[in-house]
């Protein structure tokens, strides 16, 4: 277990730039998940991390141990691979025995450490199958104890949870993270799962395109976003162009005035205001003059919560919020009624415009 | 009409395996008629042609050095081929494409051909080395290689192309080094194209006539030469007895073959 630094980290391709630049401190311990899109490569950084990919540039360090011209059974890195990758003509038990077998543990120590981290995945009752007579999630256990019964100095995932149903999904996500914590490994999870990220992570690494966007907690990263992608695509955003038409006060493109206190990025002409949709209230009817009203276009039931979508003079926004009761005048509003809305001022963020941007969200 | 269409397509079936069967089954029957001219109906039945076969001893010793030639060729052609397979796979070669088509060459050369050619190169060969090599079981085993290379590399690519490359990475990543990682994971994972790659191997150098006919000596012959050689003076149901034979054995290995590996799944 140790420390896990990239430095620099680039790859090309005979043309493209399939990771541009990734600076990145693991701390001993630290779960760090790289999130983005497909193609974004997150995967591409990873496998530089293992050895599977040489860089173009950079440098990848284990503890202290500069790795980058290290060849990948040298590494001592324990990765977890998307489809499992299991050997399938082994047993469990020697799956999971195969790499204190290339390290040269004795047979008895061998055995015990094997049975130990069966156990860890609860699957000691299953030594002796073979990898086809297992479930998917068995096999992906399999394929946990396999990579930490060598003790790796660094642990890494590849969408780990990605073959798996979502009800199972949740219930590994939790496993691996308190494995993790437990045994104190210095972690890189890859995925494209900002749910995943955000509740398993305690840093995150937001990339597009082969960039970096932004490296945070969790916190920071949803409640501080550096950017519109960013913010569109770690949870739900409204993303509203327009200027800044005083300080407190945001313009936008459709002429509707915002309020909105923080601070200006350094180019006034075209900002973007984020705004969660959980952050704004609504209160049925017009309210009084000079509050924000706005028309209701449709309302969408989700269980626990209920998203409301809005119309403020052609501007359109999204608020959501815990499904209200039955006895609630919310709860029957339709779309054509009014609303009015209200937010913490300092809630809403504004960020540069980007000439292309995925605000879809 | 779904029906109609369905009694179509077994009947279909079903003529189609009678007319690949119907020589074989032919041969089996023949073989046991007791007149020496083939002829309907049979005058009564009878061992005495097998009992000929045993007593001629070119057939049995054909058939030895038939069974020595197929295995030394399989031996040596299966792991070349394996190798050659493996490599085009995964090593950035220059000129794969042209490499992949040369071996796979002998399959398109018709077998006479390829078998004068190398008769030609033969005789070329023992002058310059001054060494006897047409006629000689090292000369015929060579010659049967070529037999077998194509094959492997045809099935052994295919195993690779459908093969998940993650679990030798999986190998990789847990300390094995790449002769381990080829040893440990991708030739068990290979095993069933390679050992389908083998019995064709062996088969097809085992019953091989055109290319082993110019290079087979006196007192070394293979079966199927013997038997070719049989049929220039005589035509009793003998070589159905020694076919029957023959047919049962490439049968027997097929089916144990297919015990260890679904041969299905991997042509």
């Amino acid at each position: 277990m140790s420390t896990l630094v990239l430095d620099r980290l680039r790859k090309r391709y005979d043309r493209t730039t399939a990771v541009e630049r990734v600076d990145l401190t693991a701390k001993q311990g630290e779960l760090v998940a790289l999130l983005g899109p497909s193609g974004c490569g997150k995967t591409t950084t990873l496998r530089m991390v293992a050895g599977f990919i040489a860089p173009t540039d950079g440098r990848v360090l284990i503890g202290d141990r500069d790795v980058t011209q290290v060849p990948v059974h040298l590494r001592n890195t324990g990765m977890v691979f998307q489809a499992y990758a299991l050997f399938q003509h082994m047993t469990v038990a020697q799956n999971v025995a195969f790499g204190l077998e290339m390290r040269r543990v004795e047979r008895a120590e061998r055995e015990k450490r094997v049975a130990e981290a069966l156990r860890l995945v609860r699957l000691d009752h299953l030594a002796d199958r073979m990898p086809r007579q297992l479930s998917g999630g068995q096999q992906q256990r399999v394929a946990l104890a396999r990579a930490l019964v060598v003790n790796p100095a660094v642990f890494l995932l590849d969408e780990p949870l990605s073959n798996l149903d979502a009800k199972l999904r949740a219930e590994v996500r939790m496993e691996i993270r308190a494995l993790q914590q437990r045994l104190g490994l210095t972690t890189l999870i890859v995925t494209h799962d900002q749910e995943e990220a955000l509740t398993m992570a305690d840093r995150l690494v937001v990339m597009e395109r082969g960039r970096v966007r932004q490296i945070g907690t969790p916190e920071e990263l949803y409640e501080n976003p550096a950017d519109v992608f960013v913010a569109s695509f770690v949870g739900n955003c409204n993303l509203v162009a327009g200027t800044l038409e005083r300080p407190g006060s945001f313009r936008t493109q459709s002429g509707t005035l915002l309020p909105c206190t923080s601070e200006a990025p350094a180019a006034n002409d075209g900002l973007v205001l984020a705004l969660r949709p959980e952050r704004v209230t609504v209160t049925p009817g017009e309210g009084a003059p000079g509050d924000i009203r706005a028309q209701v276009t449709a309302v969408t039931y989700l269980g626990a919560q209920t998203e409301y979508h809005l119309d403020l003079n052609g501007t359109t926004l999204r608020a959501s919020r815990s499904t209200p009761l039955h006895d609630d005048p919310l709860r029957r509003i339709a779309p054509g009624e009014k609303l009015t809305l209200s937010w913490d001022a300092a809630s809403a963020r504004l960020l540069p415009a980007e000439t292309e941007t995925g605000d879809e969200t | 009409m779904a029906e109609s269409r369905g009694m179509f397509f077994k009947s279909a079936v079903v003529a189609s395996y009678a007319l690949m069967l119907a020589p074989v089954v032919m041969v089996i029957i023949i073989s046991f008629f007791r007149q020496e001219i083939i002829s309907f109906p049979p005058e009564g039945l009878t061992m005495q042609w097998y009992v000929n076969a045993w007593e001629r001893r070119e057939f049995a010793r054909g058939f030895v050095t038939s069974l020595q030639v197929a295995a030394i060729a399989t031996a040596i052609g299966v792991p070349l081929g394996t190798a050659a397979a493996y490599a085009l796979a995964r090593a950035k070669l220059p000129g794969r494409e042209a490499i992949s088509t040369l071996l796979l060459g002998p399959l398109a050369v018709p077998g006479v051909v390829a078998g004068t050619a190398l008769y030609m190169f033969y005789l070329r060969a023992e002058t310059w080395l001054d060494q006897d090599i047409t006629a000689t079981l090292s000369g015929l085993v060579a010659a049967h290689v070529l037999l077998t290379i194509p094959w492997t590399v045809r099935l052994v690519t295919a195993s690779l192309q459908g093969m998940d490359r993650s679990a030798e990475e999986a190998a990789a990543n847990l300390g094995a080094r790449p002769p381990t990682v080829f040893m440990r994971v991708t030739l068990p994972m290979l095993r069933p194209g390679v050992v389908a790659a083998a019995l064709f191997s062996f088969i097809q150098s085992f019953e091989n006539l055109e290319l082993t006919l110019l290079l087979v000596g006196p007192g070394r012959t293979t079966l199927p030469v013997a038997m070719l050689s049989y049929l220039e003076f005589r035509m009793d149901p003998t070589l159905a007895a020694v076919a029957t034979v023959q047919i049962l054995l490439v049968t027997a290995m097929m089916l144990i073959t297919d015990r260890f590996v679904r041969l299905s799944r991997v042509i």
